[in-house]
């Protein structure tokens, strides 16, 4: 049972979250467009194609950065899944559940992306490679972790095996990293591919950045977005059970 | 123009690549947006009918 | 403590033989994988040889997933669950001692059979010491991390399906350093290169000795409330 003032904490933090998010959502949306549309000139016509990558450098203006974010959200979702096992914070939890299908889509992106990189660069569609590999596999993880959530209807008994499940897949997600990267230096021959050759010139930096913290704004302004429809969500269902129960 | 959008040859992987983006992109947003509005539709409606019902718990 | 967890090993040992085995089941699928994939390959003996690490393990470790689901379900819907969780084991013991139960009767059996279905696929025979030592290394982070994915489920419909889709992706280093240790056989390699994967594996599943009975039991307490 929860105390009256447990109930009121409980209900005080949403409504908090939601009258500050309220405020935030539109001039952080604004803000997210302006950075996006700069990132995309640089990356589509003030940056020179690369020495030896050619024209095909320009996906990797949206292939890292979803990478990277891929692997970020998964991090906040995971920080976020720790606050809500430890303290209860509903909104920690609404927040995990919110990322998740925002940090697919970055995977998804990522790995399309470097399939459509590695076609004319390797000259095959899929290879697998340490980083590929280990990016398909947080694919599979985060996948998981939405059926996971999508199979218990109450959201109040989902947070500890989906929060469980998140820390569990951090935990994971360097050691499986790195048991791909000995497999792969293992079954690789090393005439195929080395990344490492080519070091990142300073052309290719401004539209990388600025894309970066592009997409990163649109994750926190997606995830604030997602997660004021989780708390109605989670409101609707309260106040529909209190209407069923009389 | 024509040369940009030829992209050095590689057209067929970097145009897709941008496209694809584009389109997770605006599905997140439609998705998040319409998720959103539908939800806010569900707690108007139920708080309407709460008020309809019962004016005289004064609550 | 220690002898509430010998019990509770046996309880779980006797139910097994006398439910007529979840193991007997997950043998008879490991060899009807291991006979599909043979047939979907072709009789070509030498690559059959080849690949014969990868497909035992894979066959192995889709065999293990079966019995997953039943680890936590029968005793959670009987009760069984809440009375152990209410007696002097912390659930973490009880998790722990619930997934060696699980590799007695599920890991052990097949890493009974593996050699035989190794001769199936004409696995050289300088290849079977290190295959079936990175099977025995190997097995029991099967079972540790399979309870994760069947305490987070125990309540879920279907859940013995939902519970392998969370589970396969943490067996993948499983998987990596087993097939490793063999493929080093295969290959000539200096043992070197061997010894790193089993010693690898043998980390993998010292942590997943671990991480299991930890996370587990934080699923089942959620399952419980």
């Amino acid at each position: 049972m929860l105390t009256a003032s447990q109930r009121l904490q409980a209900f005080a933090n949403p409504t908090r979250f939601m009258a500050l998010s309220g405020r935030l959502v539109a001039p952080l949306g604004v803000l997210t467009a302006a950075v996006m549309a700069v990132g995309l000139y640089f990356a589509l016509f003030a940056s020179p194609p690369d020495y030896q990558q050619g024209e095909t450098v320009r996906i990797m203006y949206i292939h890292v950065p979803s990478a990277w974010l891929s692997l970020f959200v998964y991090s906040v979702m995971a920080v976020a899944s720790g606050v809500a096992l430890v303290f209860r914070h509903p909104i920690a939890d609404v927040c995990a559940k919110a990322a998740a299908p925002i940090g697919a889509a970055f995977t998804f992106l990522a790995l399309v992306t470097g399939s459509l990189w590695g076609e004319p660069m390797w000259g095959t569609w899929w290879v697998w490679d340490a980083r590929l590999t280990s990016v398909l596999i947080l694919f599979f993880i985060y996948l998981g972790y939405m059926a996971l959530r999508a199979t218990i209807d109450d959201p109040h008994a989902a947070t500890r095996p989906a929060a469980v499940l998140a820390l569990v897949g951090f935990v994971n997600v360097p050691i499986i990293h790195y048991s791909v990267n000995w497999w792969n230096t293992l079954h690789q021959p090393a005439s195929v591919f080395r990344i490492d050759g080519p070091t990142v010139a300073s052309s290719m930096l401004v539209p990388l950045m600025t894309l970066a913290v592009g997409f990163t704004l649109f994750f926190v302004v997606m995830l604030l977005v997602r997660m004021r429809a989780e708390v109605l969500r989670r409101r609707v269902r309260a106040m529909s059970l209190r209407r069923a129960e009389g | 123009m024509a040369e940009f959008f030829h992209m050095g040859g590689y057209a067929a992987f970097v145009w897709p690549s941008y496209g694809l983006a584009a389109l997770v992109f605006i599905g997140v947003i439609w998705q998040s947006l319409a998720d959103l509005r539908a939800q806010k539709r569900l707690v108007d409606k139920l708080e309407t009918r709460r008020r309809n019902r019962k004016p005289e718990d004064g609550a | 403590m220690g002898r509430a967890i010998a019990a509770l090993i046996a309880r779980d040992l006797r139910l097994a033989v006398r439910a007529g085995g979840g193991g007997g089941m997950a043998v008879f699928f490991f060899l009807i994988t291991v006979s599909v994939v043979a047939v979907g390959v072709g009789p070509n003996l030498s690559l059959l040889a080849q690949i014969a690490p990868g497909i035992l393990w894979v066959a192995l470790l889709l065999s293990s997933l079966l019995t997953l689901e039943r680890l936590f379900q029968a005793d959670l819907e009987d009760g069984t669950l809440d009375l152990l969780a209410m007696g002097p084991l912390p659930l973490e013991a009880i998790a722990a001692a619930k997934a060696f139960s699980h590799w007695l009767t599920t890991g052990l059996p097949l890493l009974v059979a593996a050699p035989l279905l190794g001769l199936l696929l004409n696995l050289p025979v300088n290849v079977f010491p290190p295959l079936i030592l990175s099977m025995a290394i190997g097995t029991p982070a099967l079972s540790f991390l399979g309870a994760i994915g069947a305490a987070l489920t125990v309540g879920v419909r279907r859940g013995g399906l939902l519970a392998s889709l969370l589970v396969v992706p943490f067996y993948v280093p499983v998987l990596i350093f087993g097939v490793g240790a063999a493929d080093e056989a295969i290959s000539g390699a200096p043992p070197g290169v061997m010894l790193q994967a089993l010693s690898l594996l043998g980390a993998v599943t010292l942590a997943s000795l671990v991480i299991g009975p930890v996370a587990a039991a934080a699923g089942l307490r959620a399952a419980l409330k």
